[in-house]
């Protein structure tokens, strides 16, 4: 089963972390990932650009707009994401508590969906 | 498809032999294993191009052995030891060598070690007895190429780590390893059968690959009831697969689907094994699910289906083998006999279960009990609840339109 980890912040909890401390997250980090890639369980793991950088895409008449943004007032948001494979969910939530950033923020874990008709 | 056998097929069929036979020879189930991956990729390049040798199984064991050899010897060199000539490199096979017995129980059993996950079970499984390449078993399980080899490694290791030996269990733990093995089986299978949509071009035939292994395995215990009821379950259910799903990958309830288009030769196949081992053998849980399937089959439509004959069936099922999956469909079965207030009654019992409650199946089904007790309000909201709890995107987009279909 694959699932994906999302770790939510914003630059309020990024900045408030020393320096140090946040080297140390970077290395707790590398450790994780190569742990589930010697596991067999690693998809993938991948850092989300700033929120400056966001475009916004829709189609107005059927021609695309963009926008910069989003300038919603999120209180937290994407800053990067993890997808494993798993045997369960309970392996899942044990991995997410691993990641470093689930000591200060949230990690949100949620089922990616499959293309499989449920067999039962 | 073609029906002519490929290199691929005939490859894949002498790989637990040749497996089997290095093994036996040389040990080293880990090192053997990649060997025989590397003379299956040499005979594929080869073999169309010079055609394929007189003795396969001794062209394939012959380069295998040589890669083999050469792989220890360079691992033996590394370690610097004096003893370079602990591999004799004159014991290559020679075809007369070649054991006759089939050494693809044996293997099942190491790959399906209960050390081992069950993914990291299947991929071994896939590789070393099934034939199938690290990137084929990678695309076929949606993982990267890397994370698939990685598993398969890891595998060996952990087998060898627990001193698993390359033979068949001792007789008082058989009955239990050959459980584990029949799940992985059905486990590969399910993974095929539910992948039958998508890039199924890309993607290697699980289903057909977990048929053919299975026959395997009945074809070395064939007095096992619940191998032939795994091989009758799996004919059962892959007869109806090509109507399971529209073109656009919609579901098809078995009641809506066509039956003149169900395959009838591999119902009538499964149909003869089960009643060749039903009442001879122990009665098991996948001969139960292979009669119950094939009460289906042979309903000439939906509304001739014996239901009281399937309800018995999943009567004895939840004694045989009690499972709160199996509760949830006696429920459908006690439904379709007896009305749907009984059933919902039956299905109140699962509420205090923390292995089902919550199950998107359990919503969705009393939501099918609810709308045939006339509670509409009700049943498009448990459809919707099932809805948001499945992780199958046809599954949702089938129980959405359940609940559209009842306007409140």
């Amino acid at each position: 089963m694959k699932y994906m980890l999302m770790i939510y912040g914003n630059e309020e909890l990024w900045s408030s972390f020393p320096q140090e401390e946040f080297e140390r997250v970077i290395i707790e980090t590398n450790a994780l990932q190569a742990e589930l890639k010697a596991s067999g369980e690693f998809v993938g793991a991948y850092g989300v650009g700033d929120q400056v950088l966001a475009k916004q895409v829709t189609l107005v008449d059927g021609a695309p707009v963009v926008t910069d943004g989003p300038y919603l007032e999120a209180k937290e948001y994407l800053g990067s994401f993890d997808i494993i494979d798993v045997d369960s969910l309970e392996r899942a939530l044990e991995i997410a508590a691993r990641v470093p950033f689930a000591r200060i923020g949230q990690v949100e874990v949620r089922p990616l969906m499959h293309e499989a008709p449920d067999n039962g | 498809v073609s029906t002519a056998r490929t290199t691929e097929d005939v490859l894949r069929e002498l790989t637990p032999q040749v497996l089997g036979a290095l093994v036996r020879r040389y040990g080293h189930f880990d090192a053997a294993e990649d060997a025989v991956q590397e003379a299956l990729l040499a005979a594929s390049v080869q073999w169309p191009e010079e055609g394929e040798p007189a003795n396969p199984v001794a062209w394939l064991t012959t380069v295998a052995t040589r890669r083999l050899i050469d792989q220890l010897r360079g691992d033996e060199s590394r370690r610097r030891r004096e003893k370079t000539d602990v591999v004799v490199g004159d014991r290559v096979a020679n075809p007369d060598t070649v054991p006759a017995d089939d050494d693809t129980l044996t293997l099942l059993f190491l790959c399906c070690h209960p050390s081992l996950s069950p993914p990291s079970q299947l991929a071994l499984t896939l590789r070393a007895v099934g034939g199938l390449t690290t990137a084929e078993i990678a695309r076929a399980f949606l993982v990267p190429e890397a994370t698939m080899a990685q598993r398969i490694s890891r595998a060996k290791q952990s087998i060898k780590a627990a001193g698993a030996t390359f033979r068949l269990p001792p007789a008082d733990e058989r009955v239990e390893r050959l459980q584990v093995v029949l799940h992985v089986l059905y486990l590969v299978f399910n993974e095929g059968y539910t992948t039958s949509s998508g890039d199924v071009l890309q993607r290697a035939d699980l289903t057909a690959e977990a048929i053919r292994l299975t026959r395997m395995v009945h074809a070395q215990l064939p007095d096992d009831g619940e191998v032939a009821g795994l091989l009758a379950l799996m004919l059962l259910t892959d007869a109806r697969r090509e109507e399971r799903t529209r073109a656009d990958g919609a579901l098809v309830p078995l009641d809506e689907q066509d039956r003149s288009r169900w395959d009838r030769a591999l119902i009538a196949e499964g149909v003869g094994l089960l009643s060749e081992v039903l009442g001879r053998a122990p009665l098991g849980p996948y001969q139960l699910q292979a009669a119950i399937a094939a009460v289906h089959d042979e309903a000439p439509n939906a509304t001739d289906t014996d239901w009281r004959e399937i309800l018995a069936l999943y009567e004895l099922l939840d004694r045989v083998a009690p499972n709160p999956m199996a509760t949830l469909n006696r429920v459908v079965a006690v439904a379709e006999v007896h009305g749907p207030d009984p059933a919902l009654a039956l299905l109140a019992s699962l509420d205090a279960d923390d292995r089902i409650a919550d199950h998107h199946r359990t919503y969705a089904v009393r939501a099918h009990l609810l709308e045939r007790a006339g509670d509409v309000t009700a049943a498009r909201a448990a459809y919707l609840e099932a809805a948001r709890r499945t992780t199958s995107r046809p599954e949702r987009r089938h129980l959405e339109a359940r609940a559209a279909r009842l306007h409140p």
